[in-house]
This record gives C-alpha cells, structure tokens and sequence, in this order.
C-alpha cells in the first residue's frame, strides 16, 4: 500500500531558535504584536508499506533515525 | 603511527589535514567515506566541510554512511579519532560524543581566530596541554554546542568538556564566545577520552605562514607516536 507522511520538525523548547527570534523581529517590523516565532522544517515523504500500522511505524522510524535529531528536536508525523 | 582523513561527499578540509600531517612528518591517507577500512591506521580525523550540502542538518546524513559505522567500531576499540568543525557536527549526529550544534545564535557565519582553554587532558590530542590557551581559526555557520540541561551537567561534571572558548583575558565570557555555546564550549571528548570533537581549524594552523601553529599542540603527538616496530615483537 503507498502513504504518504507529513512529518513536522520543530526544534524542543528548551532549544533556543535564532531563525525564530530573528523572524519574529522581521515580523514586529510589519507592526504586529508579536511574542515569539518557532521555525521548523516539513518533509513530506511518499512510500510503501504492507499495511497502516507498519507505515505508522516506519515513519516514526524516519523522524527518529534520520529526519529529527532527538537531542534537540521534536517531530510529528500525520499519515495519509 | 598512520592517520586515516575521512572524505565525504562535501568534505573541503581534507587537504589542509593532508598538507598538516605533511609539515609534521605524520604518514597519512585521504580516505573515501564508502571505502574507509580504518583497520589499516592508528588514528582518524573527521575534517571539516559541508558535508551533503548540510542538508536536513549538518552532519545528518553523513552519519549514515559507511564511514560513519568503521568510525563507530574504531571509536569503541579506543582508536584516537579527531574531529573538528563538519566532522564535530558528523560525530555528535552519530552520537559519538554528547550534544549537538545549531544555528550562530547571531546567525552570522563566522570566520575569524578564537582563542580556546584546555580543559581536559585526557585525550591524546590535548595531553599534558591542561589550561593552556590555543589560538585557532574557526569558519562555520552552525557551531553553536547545545545539550539537554542533564547532559549539558553530565559532560561538566565527567570532565568531557575538552575546550572552552576564552576572551584574550582567558576568560570564559560571552565576549570570547564566538557562537552562543552553551557553557563557551569549543571541544568536547567521550568518556574514554578517545574521540575529541571541536567546531575550531587545528589543520589550519600548523605554521607561522597561516597566522598560527597552535595546530601543532593538538596534532603534533602524532609524529611523536609511532607504531611500534616489528623487530619489537618477540
């Protein structure tokens, strides 16, 4: 069966985010009332796998191995 | 004493290593990351560059390439393995030495001379040098050393903090940080004292034309340590 996963990289919390401060500043330029930006990436990958739970599986398997680095980021994967 | 120079897709300091190992009289070889069989050498270095244009993340995907499993199997087997600037960044995705590095905080690419303190000497590469303040190069965008509150204790407290980087006072103040590290740390090193990691050139200051020779002091050992001749083997 083929899937596609939409994964989300953000960098944790405790990470400071120098793009995100630096485009929140760009932001507050536009006028607008802002408190704090954070920047990611999205990877939208398209595969195959046997069934829903094994793609599931997979792509957790590419946020953890690959896509995010667990030291300092988070990742989400929607499955569709 | 024979040195590996690991070359990924990317990699641009290689031949600086090469022309360092050269000045020093150290026998070396540039190796290609598919083929690195580090069994032949006593030591690696991981030299800097850009490796698979950063993309994902400097370092990400180098870490899955051949190279980086033989550099795993040397690293666990206590083979010295240098890595500096790319190849800090290559070494921490792997995980063979604790943390990550991230964005300049002032987001620029910074190319200029640091000043460093040694703070540990139990590695091959900063022996004997304990408190001694190195002068190097560094050009990087993404040296910004990061850790988890916990690890960032863990690599203070066990002593892995191999560099820090100082003002011209050898202070450790935000002045001599050139990046935003966390705690100004330039270098760190793994339990074992084995693998050294650090964003700074050494293979760039090797002789007074580079403006500096402070390289020596941290790859010098090399020529020193040679492989034990076979008429000592009984």
């Amino acid at each position: 069966m083929n899937f596609t996963a939409t994964i989300h990289v953000r960098p944790k919390d405790e990470v400071r985010d120098p793009q995100g401060e630096a485009v929140a500043g760009a932001l507050r330029s536009l006028g607008l009332d802002i408190a704090d930006v954070r920047t990611g990436k999205e990877i939208v990958v398209r595969f195959s796998a046997v069934d829903r739970a094994s793609a599931a599986r997979e792509a957790e398997r590419m946020g953890d191995q690959l896509l995010a680095n667990p030291v300092i980021e988070d990742f989400s994967v929607e499955l569709g | 004493m024979r040195v590996a120079i690991l070359r990924y897709p990317g990699t641009w300091s290689e031949r600086d290593f090469a022309h360092a190992f050269s000045v020093l009289g150290v026998e070396h070889e540039i190796v290609w990351h598919e083929d690195a069989d580090l069994r032949r050498f006593d030591a690696a270095v991981v030299p800097g560059g850009f490796t698979y244009g950063d993309y994902l993340r400097a370092g990400a995907i180098a870490k899955l390439s051949p190279a980086t499993a033989e550099l795993r199997r040397a690293a666990d087997e206590g083979m010295p393995i240098l890595a500096s600037c790319n190849g800090f960044q290559i070494v921490c995705e792997a995980g063979l030495l604790p943390g990550a590095l991230v964005r300049n905080t002032g987001l620029e690419f910074r190319c200029d001379w640091v000043t460093m303190r040694v703070e540990s000497d139990a590695t091959p590469f900063t022996a004997g040098a304990l408190g001694e303040l190195l002068r190097m190069p560094i050009a990087h965008g993404e040296g910004c050393w990061v850790a988890d509150p916990r690890t960032l204790a863990r690599v203070e407290d066990e002593g892995l903090v191999a560099l820090r980087y100082v003002d011209a006072r050898g202070s450790a103040t935000p002045e001599g940080n050139p990046n935003g590290s966390l705690g100004n740390i330039a270098g760190v090193r793994n339990p074992q004292g084995n693998v050294v990691g650090l964003m700074p050139h050494p293979e760039r200051c090797v002789e007074p034309l580079l403006g500096g020779s402070d390289g020596i002091r941290m790859l010098g050992w090399l020529a020193a340590s040679a492989r034990p001749a076979l008429s000592t083997i009984s």
